[in-house]
């Protein structure tokens, strides 16, 4: 099928070329801003004249009471607790979904289906004056829950894909052998489970990581606030010089770990994506 | 209610004994333990919630003056619907998802095709395309807007665009800027899934149709894109739904000015900075049936589409 000519070669040299230039533009424009001084910021050239690392230092002087790092660590456990939650959740359903025979499963991920496809700004307004009312407002529970939410449509599509690839006779073939259930559970169905997990924590990770709408909405000070909304809070030093080092440098931090989980995990990443789609 | 007992009724028929057996019991029972918490946390943040905005839309609810609430009927119905502002943001919003839409349609369809064809660098192509997917649309934005920026952005100094050209200082560039963000941040999705769709093709089709004469852009549309509809569809279904929500990239660039405020923009303005839950539920409750409306459409499409290539097959 395919032709290995040279002018088949230079094409996917040129089309690698694009898209990867296309990808990376704003990254890059990004790290450049990140590291320059309020003299060149607004040079327009891609190289910084002169490098320097006052843009992150800034964002971390002060410790706790600093632009990010309150924000950061916000950012993370929430993200870390909505995942495990979530995931945790979403396997149990998935489960009794891939494998067990009940009604009321077609209803179940229709459900999911129309969650997936819910908009969140909707719902926005009422959980702003509930979380008022029980307390929620401006704490992790407050965030956690609507990401939980959201992101659990996801993680149940994933997971049904993968467990139902799962050969189950397995366990029993494993018991029959001597196992016990504990033992064919953790040496037979946990291992062929593992990827289908992991697959489904990073995209709800990514998810959770990514959220501004929930983050601006239910959140009024440092206390919950993730970077995303951090970020469009961010002031300069005085009102007279613009962020955009430090809102460069901040936007580089919250990407790195999406960038090492593209790079570790690509694969999983987009079989996760496409687990519900190829069969629809 | 009433559907599930007929169904259950049906499926005994099938299943051959007319009494559930304690195992299948049982089994049904371990299903709806398991399934039940993640059922309620779903419903917890939507149906409910959405039950709540219903009622506070036909209620005056302005938290800056708490003493005034009451019902107040289909007022603040009224009172958006007859507003121009709402129009004007349905207009912007659906402008946003119908461009922005499109050229995604076009560039994914033409980047899954170049992952689906290339004889190398597949990985690359791969990770590369998943840094837009993965970024958070906050950084998407601030990327893009500084770098159209006129102080400090690069975009002005390229050929043929003005020196000072203030991108977000008029409508039309404003637009041009924030669906270009939109498409940079959401095409590898649309790829990934057309991708998937792709991989999905009998290789051998493609060989008889060369046999027979057919040119590459006859096995196009004759092969690949009948094939894809459904997974098509299903792309184009998310991304629609997803794009009509948009709200982080003009958050960032524009908060609505220009005329650039999208319906999301709109509840927000009226919800959080305004604190008048009545109007601003109301913006959301019609929200929540435009996208309803926008899903029906699409799920009746997929409806027609699927009967037709599971009848190809049989």
């Amino acid at each position: 099928m395919r032709n290995r000519s040279p002018r088949a070669y230079l094409a996917s040299t040129a089309a690698l070329l694009i898209v990867l230039f296309y990808a990376l533009i704003p990254v890059l424009w990004l790290l450049s801003l990140s590291f320059k001084t309020p003299a060149t910021v607004s040079d327009r050239k891609f190289i910084p004249q002169d490098v320097t690392f006052e843009n992150y230092t800034s964002l971390f002087a002060g410790g706790l009471d600093s632009a990010l790092l309150r924000p950061l660590i916000n950012s993370i456990s929430i993200a870390l607790i909505a995942t495990v939650i979530a995931v945790t959740l979403a396997a149990f359903t998935a489960y009794a979904i891939a494998r067990l025979d009940f009604p009321g499963k077609t209803v179940i991920l229709a459900g999911a289906l129309a969650i997936a496809m819910f908009p969140p700004i909707s719902v926005v307004g009422p959980l702003f004056d509930m979380w008022r009312t029980l307390g929620l407002y401006d704490t992790y529970v407050g965030l956690i829950i609507p990401y939980l939410t959201f992101a659990l449509p996801l993680a149940i599509y994933t997971l049904v894909a993968f467990f139902r690839e799962i050969p189950w006779e397995l366990e029993q073939a494993a018991q029959v052998d001597g196992a016990t259930p504990w033992q064919a559970f953790r040496k037979i169905i946990l291992p062929l489970a593992a990827p289908g997990v992991f697959t489904a924590a990073i995209l709800v990770f990514i998810f959770a990581w990514n959220d501004f709408v929930f983050a601006i909405t239910l959140t009024s000070s440092d206390s919950a606030r993730t970077v995303p909304a951090a970020l469009a809070f961010f002031t300069g030093d005085s009102q007279f010089t613009a962020p955009t080092g430090n809102i460069a440098a901040a936007a580089i931090l919250v990407t790195i770990p999406i960038i090492v989980f593209v790079l570790i995990f690509q694969r999983r990443i987009v079989a996760g994506l496409t687990a519900g789609a190829v069969k629809g | 209610m009433t559907a599930v007992p007929a169904g259950r009724k049906a499926s005994r028929k099938r299943g051959g004994p007319a009494k559930t057996s304690d195992r299948t019991k049982a089994e049904r029972k371990l299903a709806y333990m398991l399934c039940a918490p993640a059922v309620i946390v779903m419903l917890l943040v939507t149906v409910y919630p959405i039950l709540y905005a219903i009622a506070l839309s036909v209620q005056r609810v302005d938290l800056r003056f708490p003493e005034e609430s009451g019902f107040v009927g289909l007022d603040n119905y009224v009172a958006v619907l007859s507003s121009p502002l709402w129009w004007q943001d349905v207009f912007n919003t659906t402008l946003i998802t119908v461009v922005s839409v499109s050229i995604e349609l076009v560039l994914g369809l033409a980047l899954a095709l170049i992952m689906h064809r290339a004889l190398f660098g597949r990985g690359l192509i791969r990770t590369s395309v998943l840094i837009p997917y993965g970024i958070v649309t906050v950084v998407a934005a601030f990327a893009w807007f500084f770098a159209f920026d006129p102080s400090s952005g690069f975009v002005n100094s390229l050929p043929f665009i003005g020196e000072d050209k203030s991108w977000f200082g008029d409508r039309g560039s404003a637009f041009s800027v924030i669906i270009m963000t939109e498409v940079w941040k959401t095409t590898p999705f649309m790829a990934l899934l057309l991708l998937a769709g792709l991989a999905t093709i009998d290789e051998g089709l493609y060989e008889a149709a060369k046999v027979d004469g057919a040119n590459a852009w006859q096995r196009f549309v004759k092969i690949t894109l009948p094939l894809l509809k459904p997974a098509l569809l299903v792309a184009l279904l998310f991304r629609t739904l997803d794009a009509f929500r948009v709200f982080d990239s003009i958050f960032i660039m524009t908060r609505g000015s220009q005329d650039t405020e999208s319906v999301s923009i709109l509840a927000y303005n009226q919800l959080i900075s305004r604190l008048n839950l009545g109007l601003g539920s109301a913006v959301s409750v019609l929200i929540f049936i435009i996208v309803l409306l926008i899903a029906f459409a699409f799920v009746r499409g997929l409806g027609t589409a699927v009967p037709a290539s599971q009848g190809e097959k049989k």
